[in-house]
Order: structure tokens, then sequence, then C-alpha cells
């Protein structure tokens, strides 16, 4: 339980979120701490998506705040940026105008983003496809496009929704061992929703379970044994197994 | 190349088909007012010789220039606008769907009476024809800018002018394109019945004056020129379409 005494990026307290009628969140309050990757778990329509939009400042609670680094966020800021589900890359922009973009918004001269462009595409494994546009990429490859967009503009929190729910099995893995080694090189806090036991428990180093309806964190479950281990032999690790079958436990009389 | 060879000559027998209905259908003949193609060809010939065609397209292209260039620029504005507010939407789009659904013939002595017999009228009738689809075009393809891609833009921290700039208006463009091809055409329609409902001038003239002589090959000729050089412009439209998003529209399909 060291993470107790780590600062936290990411404060929710008391959110609350309703779509008219619909309680989509209900006093929902959790932590994120610094330089750790944060799960959020949960089935289907249990607001997981709306928590992380509401803490990337993309919509708004309708009660409750959110701080980042200690301070309130009134919308989106230069202290988070997001890796999309469906990736949103501009169709008609080549890969590195695409992860420049976030630079470009901010109005970073060309030739300056153009190199912190370059540097990322060859941190995610993309060398040589710069100028490839989004449509001659496979799946995979525009999702690290996305990531190393949002890398770029260099945010303390990385929020990552369902980032590996459209790619195939085989780049999904890979994705997750790539992911494990970013938590451990860049000084990032990261927030990932995933809807995927397995990967939620394999790549976190907390896991917070989200129950719908209306949503609430339900469970924050931190592993511990199996963290610092080779990813190779995380998924044998005996705590690993028992983790996600007591998630799949709690879950299960969740799902129809 | 070899696709390409076979893109001209299918093209060319194209032209061929109806180049040969054209003239069997003067031979037979379908009615004494249709000339055959030939006849119609050597009074394009002879028209263009001594210059009244000329003279004609410099009139014709007035109200036609005109008109298109204000429908264009006006017409992507305020489709613009209507795609971004629900109110302006609401306020707006009415006039333009009863603009394109109604029968600009019997709405010409109004504008006669309104405006006159120059120009300006005339330049009107352009707008009512190009400018409606142009609007409803853009307004529909702005309204359809992928959801996820504004929130792209908003969660790296894009101003509203950076949104609209940088991904709504590239992403809107093929469909915005589309509209302005539809919308010229529909102004082409427009400049000939101008001339043929307010007053005779350019090249409606040649189609009013050759009828009441019965010249009919000079008649079809100038309908013909009309025709031509409307698909000649919509071609070179194409391309500069095709030159200012070099190979990137497959994705805008896809995605």
């Amino acid at each position: 339980m060291n993470a107790m005494n780590t600062e936290n990026a990411v404060t929710v307290r008391n959110v609350y979120k309703n779509y008219k009628d619909v309680e989509a969140l209900r006093d929902l309050s959790i932590d994120f701490p610094k330089g750790q990757l944060t799960s959020l778990l949960g089935p289907s329509g249990c607001g997981k998506t709306t928590l992380l939009k509401i803490i990337g400042g993309l919509i708004p609670a309708t009660s409750g705040e959110v701080l980042v680094n200690g301070k309130p966020i009134t919308g989106p800021g230069p202290d988070r940026a997001f890796v999309f589900q469906d990736f949103a890359l501009l169709p008609w922009a080549s890969a590195i105008r695409n992860v420049a973009f976030g630079l470009e918004l901010k109005g970073v001269a060309k030739s300056e983003r153009e190199a912190v462009a370059e540097k990322y595409i060859a941190a995610v494994g993309l060398k040589g496809f710069e100028n490839s546009y989004p449509h001659e990429l496979s799946g995979g490859m525009r999702q690290r496009v996305g990531l190393a967009r949002a890398l770029s503009v260099n945010a303390d929190v990385l929020l990552m929704d369902e980032p590996f729910s459209a790619v195939d099995e085989q780049t999904r893995r890979k994705f997750q061992e790539d992911l494990l080694g970013l938590v451990q090189n860049e000084n990032k806090t990261f927030l990932f929703v995933t809807h995927s036991i397995e990967e939620a428990v394999y790549v976190s180093n907390q896991v917070a379970i989200l129950l719908p309806r209306p949503s609430r964190v339900s469970e924050i479950i931190r592993p511990h044994s199996f963290r610092d281990k080779d990813v190779d032999s995380i998924r044998r690790d005996p705590e690993y197994l028992d983790l996600v079958d007591r998630i799949w436990t709690s879950l299960r009389s969740y799902v129809e | 190349m070899l696709t390409r060879h076979r893109a001209v000559i299918l093209k060319l027998c194209s032209a061929l088909l109806v180049f040969g209905a054209w003239e069997i259908a003067g031979r037979i003949p379908v009615s004494f007012a249709f000339p055959t193609f030939i006849e119609s060809l050597a009074a394009f010939w002879a028209l263009i010789v001594d210059g009244t065609m000329f003279t004609a397209y410099v009139e014709t292209l007035k109200p036609l220039v005109v008109g298109v260039l204000i429908s264009a620029f006006l017409g992507i504005g305020i489709g613009l606008w209507i795609g971004l507010s629900r109110a302006f939407d609401w306020l707006v789009s009415p006039i333009f769907v009863v603009m394109q659904t109604a029968p600009l013939a019997a709405l010409i002595p109004l504008l006669i009476m309104v405006y006159g017999i120059g120009l300006t009228s005339k330049v009107f009738v352009v707008c009512i024809m190009a400018m409606p689809v142009i609007v409803l075009n853009t307004a529909g393809a702005v309204r359809n800018t992928s959801a996820s891609l504004i929130e792209m833009g908003r969660a790296f921290l894009g101003t509203r002018r950076d949104i609209i700039l940088k991904i709504i208006l590239p992403s809107a463009s093929p469909i915005i394109f589309a509209g302005l091809r539809l919308g010229i055409s529909a102004g082409f329609i427009g400049a000939v019945l101008a001339e043929l409902k307010i007053t005779p001038t350019g090249v409606g003239d040649i189609i009013s004056y050759s009828r009441s002589i019965a010249d009919y090959p000079s008649m079809y000729a100038a309908i013909a020129s009309i025709i031509v050089l409307a698909v000649m412009f919509l071609n070179l439209l194409e391309r500069l379409e095709k030159y200012l998003f070099k190979g990137t529209y497959k994705t805008l399909v896809s995605d």
C-alpha cells in the first residue's frame, strides 16, 4: 500500500452527472496516484467513458469537482491529453501532421512541432510511415499515431478511452506490453478505460471497478506481487489469475 | 495505362452513340424542326466563323459568372453558418428549401417588376438556381462532421476558429465541392432561362432568334454549345478539386 503516501495527479470528488432524467454518475470519488496507471473497469453502461470525458473537460459534471495537480478543472487543459477509442485521426492529413496536430493547435511553429512529432513517431515504432495517410495504415498503426499525438503535447496525464478495443488480439497484446514500458519510462499518469478484465489486471497499478445504474466505484484493487516482473511471466502469476477470477465473480451478476 | 486508353475509347464511343442517334433522328426526321447532327455542326461552325458565338457568350457569361461567384461565396458561408448553428438553421433553411422547389419560370415576372430587365434580374435567376444546392450541401456536410474529430480538436485545446478551419471545413470539402458542381450546372440552366424569359441576349438570343426564323440548325448549335461549355467547366472544377485534395479522398469515404 505504498501508493497511499504518493501524491495524486487527479482527484475526483463527489461527481454527479445526469443526462436529463438519467443518472449516469452518482457521488463518485476516486484518486489517481501520480506516475501510475489506473484502469477504470466495468460492464458497458457503467459510465467509465463519461467519467473519463469529465476528467478530460470534454463534458461538464452536473456537480462535484475534478482536481488535476491540485487545481480544479474548468475544461480541457494542457495538463491532459486524450487517446480516443476510434483514433480520431484527420483522414486528410499524413501521420506526421496528425501527430503534430496537438502542437499545431497550440501554435507551435511547423519545424519545431515536426521535430517533436518525428521523435514520438519513432518512439511508438512508426519510423518510415511519417508521410503515410491514416487509410494506408492498419488499425494498430493508427492507434500508435493517436498515442504519439497524445505523447507529443507532453501532458502530465494521459486519458485513454478503450484505446485497444478496435485493434486485433495480437496487436493488442503488443500494445499492452508497450504500455507497461511507457508507464515505466515516461513520468506520466495514465487513466485507462477498458472493459477487458485481463487487460486491466495486466497493465494497471490500480484497478477501479465501476458498477452501473447509477455508477459508483465499488472496489479498488492494487495488484502488487507481479508488477515488477517481466512482461512474459505476468500472465502466469498466481495473483494475476486470482485477481482476474475475483473481478469476474463480482462483475458477473451485472452482465445480462 | 491500358485502363486510361479504355476510358478515352469508351468516352468517344459514348459521344458517337449520342451523335449517331441524333444524326439518325434528324434524317428520319422525327420532326421538321429537328435538324441532323451534321447540319447543326455546320451551323455551329458558321456561328463561330462570323463571331456571333463569341459576342453572344460575352453577354451570357456576365450574369453567369457574377451569379455563380455570388452563389459560391455566399452559399458556402451561409451553409457553414447553418451547419454550425441550430437556431440559424431553423431561421434560414426554409428559405433555401422553398427557393429550390419554387417554379422559377413563374417567379420571373415578379423579378422583372422589382429589378427590371437588366443584369440584376438575370444574376438573381442564376443565384436562385445555383445557391440552394450549394447552401444545403454545405450545411449538411458541416453538420455531419465526425463528432469524435471535433471532440479531439477540443481535447487538444483547439479554438472554435481552429476547429472550423482545420477540422470542419476540410472534412466537409468533398461534399461542398459536390454541391458546387451541382450549383454551377444549375447556374448554367438559370443563365439560359434568364435570357429566354427576361430579355433575349447572348446565347438565349441566338436560340430564340433562330427559332423565330426557323433556322433550327443554329438553334440546336447554340443549345449544344452551352451544354458543351457547362461540361467543360465542370470537368475543370473536378480537376481543381483533385489537385486541391491530392489522393486523400478515399479515407473520407471509408471513415
